[in-house]
């Protein structure tokens, strides 16, 4: 029997009915309609479904939904205002981060995740920090330069 | 019976919940991934235990840390008192799955999950942790040893929540490391593991406990290697034949991921690389944590 539940998603209060056993991921994607997150594995292996909860990453494929109540909720479609990208969505895409773009909303969690968590990642720091996310286009490397390079941006702007 | 889900705010609600037959889901990394993976459907009845904030502490004092059983990995690992004094825990929770396993995942999960691969059982036994067990009649207190009673298996009731590992502080001149095989670097599950807690005065081995992982049907110690490096001054040969006891007393598995035959050479190879850095953390010298990488020699 569903249950009403409310969902704070990229900011906004969303009334939702589900399932006591849904899935973070099918209540965003199926009662709510944000379909940025996608379902790849549905077991936790190749973090498609990468949200954000309270700022930390987590595989909503295996996460309850209504676990996620009372938190803070991002999706890829929270990273920007709509119609505008981020410096990391924009330097994915300078870097050709981005081939079939399925693992991307997953790998723009993580490393902004990261990025909020350290300023001036290692490559190896980067590398671990998209462990849990995988992509069978780019090869990763052009991935991994994009968050540097992200890294190195803000680092620059911040210079008086 | 319909699926539900109760979000208990009190350790009452959610002793309640578990009398009347629900099972409780911390962060779900095992419990949700096992359905997802149709490994185990989902109870019907859940009771969620998240938001316990009693369940959710580090207390520390001068003889033990009191590790909450809603700690996750990451905040495990990252503790200076786990990272200083219970060092191979630190090792063990900083290689669990991927950053959002380890930031969601938790130390209770992982024991009452009981699999024979689980990172933080062969630590926990070789500090001698021991975990609270509390249910609507009243607590009790068991040894890591007493918890894990197979593969899957517990000797806590169904009722029963755990509320908290207790690590007791090892004496000065302790060093430890749990070292793992791995193929790869992150979301990794134990072929061979070991872990070393071994205690140096004056150059002798005063101490040593040594456990097997996803070497056995539960995590176990082994007897022989410890007694093989007790009152030796932690040479070559005495690591080797240590970690030769180690590998004679693995009962290891054949599986998807390893024979074997396979596992048990490894077991030497991993249970030396675990006794050496362990010897070297109680000599000051500086592992990084996590060791598994290190030990490997930085191979991607
Ligand atoms: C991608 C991935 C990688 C992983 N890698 C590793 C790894 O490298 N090493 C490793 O050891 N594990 C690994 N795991 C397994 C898992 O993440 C850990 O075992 C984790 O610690 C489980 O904690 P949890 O809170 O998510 O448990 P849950 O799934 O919530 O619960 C697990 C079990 O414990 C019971 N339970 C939970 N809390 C309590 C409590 N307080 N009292 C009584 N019963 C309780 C539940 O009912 C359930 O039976 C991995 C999992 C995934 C998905
Ligand atoms: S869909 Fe969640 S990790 Fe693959
Ligand atoms: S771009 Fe296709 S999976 Fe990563």
């Amino acid at each position: 029997m569903k249950v009403e539940a409310i969902l704070r998603i990229n900011g906004v209060a969303v009334p939702v009915e589900i399932e006591p056993h849904w899935s973070l991921l099918r209540a965003v994607r199926d009662a709510v309609g944000l379909t940025g997150a996608k379902e790849g594995c549905d077991d936790s292996e190749c973090g498609a479904c990468m949200m954000l909860l309270d700022g930390e990453p987590v595989n909503s494929c295996s996460y309850l939904a209504l676990q996620a109540q009372d938190r803070e909720i991002t999706t890829v479609e929270g990273l920007a205002a709509p119609g505008e990208l981020s410096d990391l969505q924009s330097s994915f895409l300078e870097h050709g981060a981005v081939q079939c773009g399925f693992c991307t909303p997953g790998m723009l969690i993580s490393a902004t995740a990261l990025l909020r968590r350290t300023q001036d990642p290692s490559e190896e720091e980067v590398r671990i920090a998209l462990a849990g996310n995988l992509c069978r286009c780019t090869g990763y490397g052009a991935i991994v330069d994009a968050v540097l390079a992200t890294a190195a941006g803000r680092a620059a702007d911040s210079v008086p | 019976m319909s699926a539900s889900l109760a979000t208990a705010s009190t350790v009452e609600q959610a002793l309640a919940q578990l009398a009347a037959g629900a099972r409780p889901v911390a962060g779900g990394t095992d419990l949700v991934v096992g359905a997802r993976q149709g490994k185990a459907p989902l109870p019907e009845r859940l009771v969620a235990i998240h938001r316990l904030a009693e369940l959710s502490e580090i207390r520390e004092s001068s003889t033990e840390v009191a590790l909450g059983a809603l700690v996750s990995h990451r905040r495990c690992s990252e503790s200076g008192t786990v990272r200083d004094r219970l060092t191979a825990l630190a090792d063990a929770c900083a290689i669990v799955g991927s950053i959002a396993t380890r930031t969601t995942g938790t130390l209770g999960g992982n024991l009452m999950n009981a699999s024979p691969a689980m990172e933080t059982g062969g630590p926990l036994l070789c500090f001698g942790a021991s975990v609270t067990l509390r249910s609507a009649a009243g607590s009790r207190s068991l040894g890591i040893d007493e918890l894990l009673a197979g593969p899957g298996r517990t000797t806590a009731a169904s009722d029963e929540l755990l509320e908290a590992v207790s690590v007791p502080l090892p004496p000065a001149g302790t060093g430890s490391c749990y070292a793992r095989l791995e193929y790869r670097r992150q979301m990794e599950i134990a072929i061979a593991g070991a872990t070393a807690v071994v205690t140096l005065a004056n150059g002798e081995v005063t101490d040593a406990r040594i456990a097997m992982t996803a070497l056995s049907p539960a995590i176990g110690r082994a007897g022989e290697a410890e007694a093989a490096l007790i009152g030796s001054g932690g040479e070559p040969d005495a690591i080797r034949r240590a970690a030769q006891a180690l590998a004679a007393a693995a009962s290891p598995i054949s599986d998807v991921r390893a024979s074997a035959s396979y596992r048990r050479a490894m077991a030497v190879v991993i249970g030396r690389r675990a006794i050496e850095a362990a010897l070297a953390r109680a000599r000051g010298e500086w592992v990084p944590v996590p060791a598994s990488t290190a030990l490997h020699g930085g191979v991607r």
